[in-house]
């Protein structure tokens, strides 16, 4: 947990490579690495660029219209925003527990996001690397080169993220940017119909899921080298817990570890976050880096999602995804696992939880109720926490006696692995590249650091394995000297 | 006594003192329209409902049928220019439509669909107004008004309180509330009053409601708003 290779001590004397834009991640974002002529590594930092503008723009607006406008933050993953706004709106409607159908069906939504979200992450984004290697053949390492050598696995890819958003499409209305959720409760219930469609399919998307955890675990398990100390580096780790301590990515309180897996805090109310977690500037970045105040800036920062879920939970509910995580907790020998690339083993744990979450409530007729809404005494101030695919995402906000939002602040999942990611890029840039010509494929070894966290940088998507992607190498004085590029 | 005249090619009855547009929507012919409310006076001000009169441009809304007169209405020209003047209006307001709870109910919204809008083509102006969010019950967001003057209508003729003023000239028309602070919660307005339920996009709105329509089930989910005219003549 050290700040090594974040500033460089004479950077104007330094090479400059910049990996812009960090290909096969969700938005924008972009690597900046200082070299001297022998190639040795200097600096290294990971820009985000955030699109902070969003709280300022919400304000002066009436407070029920937030769950749907802050789902324009992010193409990838929006349900996520929805949810956490209207469970912060719940607070401010007084909306202290939501009717057993109006919770059961936007967890429905939720998980169908989480399913539809990390099969498109695993699939699409880093099946490449990961079934071909990170410095295999350029022209095949995206899902082409998948569909080709493996049409099945990339078929699996598309149905299952396909049947997340149908999940999607019959809670919120719509696959992308739907309703759903408002301040309270649910607008719609299912129907009869919807129902028995999605449970036609979910008994095969549960065994698929199972075949891709299978899957990735046996690509980590093969190369232990490489998959448990890639980009490594030890740190804290949160994220929410359900009841008895269960894995939840909807509701619970939050609890966090140090990197020997000792409880740092736990059971804390999130309407309280903000006695337990600040968020620092950097004059580099546009994106904050939160940490625990209790431990400070420099040993208090963490990293979310899938890998600390998995780990931070006591067990999971689903008896095949219990069955994954015990083989995952044994695999790493009783202590928390680190590796980056344990994400994707973990991630895909997660995504076979929630194919058996959505089986469960499927077979719920609350899901079929027309009990949906609730209020009670008005609230100024609410705060909605929710663990989206990518981590531990916090909304909270103020709102005035005449209804409209006075203040925001959102804590985004990239938000919360800002200081993670930085970290894991520095490690690969210093193994990989330390003195070392550089290359196509070895600057891939920094976006696949990258990847493994699953960054949503902005709303945008891009076509896959087609994104430009610029690295140019500057002297001290500027000029380039050398770039590479593809796209 | 029953007089016709040519619509599109199809011949319209009317009674005397019909407007063109009345007449279109008894007989089950929509007429893109912003303005006009069949309970109100009109006011002709969209210019949406525009249509050629024996080969001369009018205002369908305010212009009387006549026996024997020939008029074009969906005509490729005359669609082209209510689609410009539709997406005029789009640039002149704020109209975010993905975050606008009235989406799916706007007749602004149905009228761009119906034209094939695809984009706003013009340059938005982004003006900066502000909601009135004062009165315990209603909110306005001036950010969406379109300066159709149903509200003003509504509230002096039925509601007799004329809460609603259109101000200013040409480009500079906005909507005022008739009060010394020009705030709606200092006006006798009510949610009860006819002006509170007109507003044909989404200036004038029920506080608290939100989304509370599912998607699927908003006015113009179940049918275009083409269909309109063909539901009025239905119910005849
Ligand atoms: S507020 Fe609505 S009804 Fe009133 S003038 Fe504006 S658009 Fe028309
Ligand atoms: S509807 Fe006729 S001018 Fe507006």
């Amino acid at each position: 947990m050290t700040y090594q290779l974040e500033t460089a001590q004479h950077p104007e004397k330094l090479r400059r490579v910049a990996i812009d834009p960090v290909s096969r991640v969700e938005g924008h974002g972009k690597v900046t690495i200082l070299l001297d002529e022998q190639n040795k590594v200097h600096q290294v930092r990971l820009h985000i660029v955030e699109f902070r503008g969003f709280e300022k723009f919400i304000q002066g607006r009436p407070y029920w219209e937030v769950p749907v406008m802050v789902q324009r933050l992010c193409g990838i993953c929006p349900v996520s925003h929805h949810l956490a706004a209207s469970k912060a709106l719940d607070v401010i409607v007084g909306a202290k527990k939501l009717t057993p159908a109006a919770e059961k069906l936007r967890r429905l939504m939720h998980y169908g996001q989480m399913l539809q979200s990390h099969a498109l992450h695993f699939f699409h984004l880093c099946s490449p690397d990961l079934l071909f290697g990170f410095d295999s053949d350029v022209t095949k390492r995206n899902i082409v080169g998948v569909a080709a050598a493996h049409p099945e696995i990339a078929k699996r890819g598309v149905l299952l993220r396909r049947f997340g958003q149908e999940v999607i499409r019959v809670t919120a209305g719509k696959r992308v940017h739907g309703t759903g959720a408002v301040p309270g409760g649910m607008n719609k219930s299912l129907t009869i119909a919807e129902r028995d469609e999605l449970l036609k399919d979910i008994y095969h998307i549960v065994a698929w899921s199972r075949d891709a955890v299978r899957l990735i675990q046996k690509v980590h398990i093969q190369d232990p080298g490489l998959y448990n100390s890639f980009g490594i580096f030890r740190s804290n780790f949160m994220s929410i817990v359900g009841h008895n301590g269960d894995l939840d990515f909807y509701h619970g309180t939050l609890r966090a570890r140090d990197d020997n897996g000792k409880l740092i805090f736990d059971g804390v109310d999130y309407q309280e976050y903000d006695r337990y977690i600040e968020e620092e500037v950097k004059s580099w970045s546009y994106m904050k880096f939160p940490y625990f105040k209790s431990l400070g800036k420099e040993h208090g920062w963490y990293k979310v999602g899938p890998l600390a879920r998995v780990q931070n939970c006591n067990q999971i509910s689903t008896p095949f995804a219990e069955h994954e995580r015990k083989e995952f907790v044994d695999y790493a020998g009783g202590t928390p696992m680190h590796a980056p690339l344990a994400y994707h083993w973990t991630r895909m744990i997660e995504m076979l939880h929630a194919a058996e979450v959505i089986k469960e409530l499927l077979h719920d007729d609350d899901l079929l109720s027309d009990n949906l809404m609730v209020e009670g005494e008005r609230k100024m101030e609410g705060v909605g926490v929710i663990e989206a695919p990518r981590g531990t995402l916090f909304h909270h906000y103020r709102v005035d006696e005449n209804d409209l939002i006075t203040m925001a602040n959102l804590i985004v999942s990239t938000t919360n692995n800002n200081q993670a990611m930085n970290e894991a890029v520095r490690h690969v840039a210093k193994r990989y590249l330390h003195g070392r010509e550089v290359t196509e494929g070895l600057l891939n070894h920094i976006e696949v650091a990258i990847r493994a966290f699953d960054p949503c940088l902005s709303c945008a998507t891009h076509a896959l394995g087609k994104m430009p992607l610029a690295v140019e190498l500057v002297d001290p004085e500027g000029q380039v000297i050398h770039s590479l590029s593809r796209s | 006594m029953s007089q016709t005249f040519i619509l599109d090619g199809k011949t319209i009855s009317f009674a005397d003192g019909q407007t063109i547009m009345q007449a279109a929507t008894q007989a089950g012919v929509f007429i893109p329209h912003l303005c006009y409310h069949p309970d109100f006076k009109p006011h002709g001000s969209c210019k949406l409902c525009t249509v050629k009169v024996n080969g001369r441009q009018t205002a369908s809304c305010t212009m009387r049928a006549i026996a024997g007169m020939v008029v074009e209405s969906d005509t490729p020209e005359i669609n082209a220019e209510r689609l410009a003047l539709t997406q005029m209006l789009f640039v002149e307001g704020n109209h975010f439509c993905p975050s606008c709870e009235q989406s799916g109910n706007c007749q602004l919204q149905a009228t761009a669909y119906h034209l094939g809008m695809m984009s706003p083509h013009f340059d938005h102006f982004f003006p900066n107004r502000a909601v009135d969010a004062s009165h315990p019950d209603v909110l306005l967001d001036f950010n969406r008004c379109i300066l159709c003057s149903l509200c003003v209508r509504a509230s002096r003729d039925v509601d007799g309180k004329n809460v609603f003023a259109l101000s200013g000239r040409g480009i500079k028309t906005h909507l005022i509330v008739n009060a010394k602070s020009g705030q709606l919660a200092d006006t006798n307005f009510t949610l009860d009053d006819k002006a509170a339920h007109v507003c044909p996009v989404g200036v004038i709105l029920k506080k608290r409601r939100g989304f509370a329509v599912p998607i699927g089930e908003r006015t113009y989910d179940k049918q275009p708003i083409s269909a309109t005219a063909k539901a009025v003549a239905e119910e005849r």
